[in-house]
């Protein structure tokens, strides 16, 4: 998998994953939100919309991210699904804990 | 006649004449005059004749050899040796053993203990070493499900091996179990444990041939095989969807219960005279606002992390605005302080006794700010992040001590599947002095009695009527403390007074019981092919005061939040007569047995007895004695000798 990282201004960081969101790329991803996080970033938004696979060890990087944007202050918020994630998101309840935003623009443009 | 078919016999004829003498026992034998001993004996009874039932379901549908699938090449796993103060040399013996597996994988040793000779001993080894982070520092860490819980967070295999730290595995442990997985919706493959340094006496009763055989083979033919700690294989993918799945329920009870509660402790302050401060009124209304805002949103599809989110900005900006108006509020109490002290304390200088003043500054009831810290606190309590525990993830299940059966529970519960693979393919320690033999099983029985209590397997969703049924049985077997004190009470009774539970011990009683006696004996020796299972029935009954602790300690614990208080045994082995203390209901009811014994024969030469009661009562006794006696060799045993191969 890889994470490419940019900058939205107001301390919103977009990641950008590309490929499979699994146990072997969850800790890559656990980094990544530390990163952005350690950078004075702590609002996070993971796009998932070249993300063909996820598994539970994905979705754990993702609460993990949660917990430490939120202990931060900020907040990590997930954009673009594609179909294969949003079932494991509705499959795990995990839709019920986080809202998944159309794009990673809007996903903090309240 | 294949032996599933003999099996299935046994099982109906035993059924049929257990149920054939219960329900004669309940209608037609109870002596009512003596209901006080009557009724609670046809209780006991019908609690045995139940475990017998559950016992048939379990072994009724037979499980052949098992198969061995060759596994495909390139799966990634890691082996976990969990350790927390055992000998480093005893750890690294099983670590270089898990080297040895033939299956390319990773050895891990998670250490509870985070000792540096360890982790220096793994390193000169080569095998990886994990211990807790920070973030378990002042949280609970609970015990080995945290241990594992841990380094699921670090490492990343898709299966992994879990070996206690004296379970020493053969090099094919991975070849034959991994195949399995092939299956997609296999979550566990639990194979046997067995000890190497148990003689054939076994006078701890340490192997267990009948669980370790006809029981988890017939609970695997039922798909409900359950986890024991060790010599397993997980796939992780199982065990994290549990977590997540856990998690999110959590989440979803805790921010439920903290809105609730955040309501109250709104309505107490608002009811305090501080709530006159404006301030203050602006700030609980504003809180009681959000929270109710919070309530509807989530209420109406929104999800946890944005109604949560929003709900801190809020509580946020609050807080703020309150602490800019600190001084005011400063003031404000320092005024109410004064007052209470005009009435109560003439020589207390406010400004000058600091100490005094800034405790009832910050003592909730009194100030403003305090209240507003109480809500605050709540609702971050609310937050996504499970900040009262060290890692949001839980896949082991930390409701119980023995987090094995919870956890496969749980997997069935989502529907993943289990196998039990019925080879030894890991040789263990089993413990060698009666005492931690006696801890370790009093806490085997706090554990399952805590799953049964706070997750009844009856009424959990998801669960197949057998899969409900078999966790069931496990746990119904750890009630027998109950009629092991009634089976001693009623010959007591019989011996010295002289009163009968039964109507009469006629011909009619043998023709009912005997043959249920028997046909039970011969469905135990069909089921487990002649091992013998006779140091698992004297246990069953000489532990009783542990089975009578193990369900008190966890009601105590799981409705009363006691700590479950385990039997302080020190580590090292116990000489003379403080071993004999440990056996001491054992040794009363003994002795009580034996002296109403000697009192009934005295009756019975006296002409006050009746020869076919007494003999029956006598039988019963020597019976019971018959299965404490192995107390005594228990209780003298020194460690076994190692047996010459």
């Amino acid at each position: 998998m890889d994470i490419h990282s940019k900058l939205l201004g107001g301390g919103v960081a977009v990641l950008k994953l590309e490929g499979k969101l699994n146990m072997v790329s969850a800790p890559h991803l656990r980094q990544e939100v530390h990163s952005a996080v350690a950078a004075g970033n702590s609002k996070v938004v993971i796009d998932l919309s070249a993300v063909d696979f996820i598994d539970s060890s994905g979705l754990g990087a993702l609460i993990n991210g949660l917990k430490s944007t939120r202990q931060a202050g900020g907040d990590l918020r997930i954009a673009g699904p594609t179909e294969q994630v949003r079932l494991v998101l509705e499959l795990t309840n995990m839709d019920r804990v986080l809202n998944a935003y159309e794009t990673a623009e809007t996903a903090f443009s309240e | 006649m294949s032996r599933n078919l003999l099996v299935r016999m046994c099982v109906v004829v035993t059924l049929a004449l257990g149920l054939n003498y219960i329900l004669w026992r309940w209608f037609f034998s109870l002596n009512w005059h003596a209901w006080w001993i009557a009724v609670p004996l046809v209780c006991a009874e019908t609690y045995n004749f139940i475990d017998v039932f559950f016992f048939g379901f379990t072994v009724w549908r037979a499980d052949g050899k098992p198969v061995i699938h060759v596994p495909a090449d390139g799966l990634t796993v890691d082996v976990f040796i969990t350790t927390f103060n055992e000998p480093i040399d005893l750890v690294i013996a099983t670590a270089m053993a898990a080297q040895k597996i033939r299956y390319p994988h990773k050895t891990w040793i998670l250490d509870d203990g985070a000792r540096d000779e360890m982790r220096h001993a793994a390193e000169s080894i080569g095998v990886g070493y994990v211990k807790r982070g920070p973030n378990w520092e002042n949280r609970p860490l609970h015990a080995k499900a945290g241990n594992l819980n841990n380094a699921l967070m670090s490492t990343s295999g898709e299966f992994m091996l879990i070996l206690d730290a004296d379970q020493v595995p053969y090099p094919e442990i991975l070849d034959h179990t991994l195949g399995y997985f092939e299956d997609p919706k296999i979550a566990l493959v639990q194979t046997p444990q067995w000890f190497g340094n148990v003689s054939t006496y076994d006078p701890l009763g340490s192997q267990a041939p009948l669980f370790y055989g006809p029981i988890q083979q017939g609970k695997n033919a039922w798909n409900a095989a359950f986890f024991c700690g060790s010599n397993a294989v997980l796939r992780r993918e199982a065990l994290m969807q549990l977590g997540i799945s856990q998690y999110v329920k959590e989440i979803e009870i805790a921010v439920r219960q903290a809105l609730r509660s955040a309501d109250r402790i709104l309505a107490r302050t608002q009811r305090s005279s501080i709530s006159d401060i404006p301030e203050v009124q602006y700030s609980l209304k504003n809180v009681g606002q959000a929270i109710a805002e919070t309530r509807l949103a989530i209420g109406s599809g929104a999800t946890i992390a944005d109604a949560t989110y929003a709900l801190q900005r809020r509580i946020t900006e609050v807080s703020k605005r309150l602490v800019k108006s600190h001084l005011q509020v400063m003031a404000d109490d320092l005024e109410i302080i004064g007052q209470i002290h005009s009435q109560t304390d003439e020589d207390w200088d406010v400004i000058l006794d600091v100490e005094k003043t800034t405790d009832l500054l910050s003592s909730r009831d009194l100030t403003p700010l305090g209240a507003l810290e109480a809500v605050s606190q709540l609702l971050r309590s609310l937050d996504v992040d499970r900040s009262d525990e060290a890692q949001p993830l839980m896949p082991l299940a930390t409701v119980s001590v023995t987090e094995d059966m919870a956890t496969s529970m749980r997997l069935h519960a989502m529907g993943w599947k289990s196998l039990y693979h019925h080879e030894t393919l890991a040789i263990g320690l089993a413990p060698d002095d009666l005492s931690s033999m006696l801890k370790q099983r009093l806490r085997w029985a706090q554990g399952t009695m805590q799953v049964m209590l706070r997750e009844n397997p009856l009424v959990q969703k998801g669960l197949s009527i057998a899969q409900k049924l078999l966790y069931f049985a496990t746990m119904w077997s750890y009630l027998s403390g109950f009629a092991a004190i009634v089976y001693f009470v009623a010959p007591v009774v019989y011996l010295c007074f002289g009163i009968l539970p039964v109507k009469s011990i006629s011909a009619t009683y043998f023709y009912h019981f005997i043959p249920f006696m028997i046909a039970n004996q011969l469905l135990f020796f069909v089921v487990s092919k002649g091992i013998s299972t006779w140091r698992g029935q004297q246990y069953s009954l000489a532990l009783f005061p542990i089975w009578l602790k193990a369900v008190t300690s966890a009601v105590a614990n799981v409705y009363f939040d006691r700590p479950l208080g385990f039997v302080v045994t020190p580590k090292t082995r116990q000489a003379g007569n403080r071993q004999w203390r440990l056996i001491k209901y054992q040794i009363v009811v003994s002795v009580i047995l034996l002296i109403a014994a000697v009192i009934g024969i005295t009756r019975l030469a006296q002409g006050l007895g009746e020869p076919i009661g007494t003999g029956v009562n006598v039988a019963w006794v020597l019976w019971d004695l018959a299965l404490m006696g192995i107390l005594l060799r228990a209780v003298r045993f020194r460690g076994v000798q190692p047996e010459g191969k």
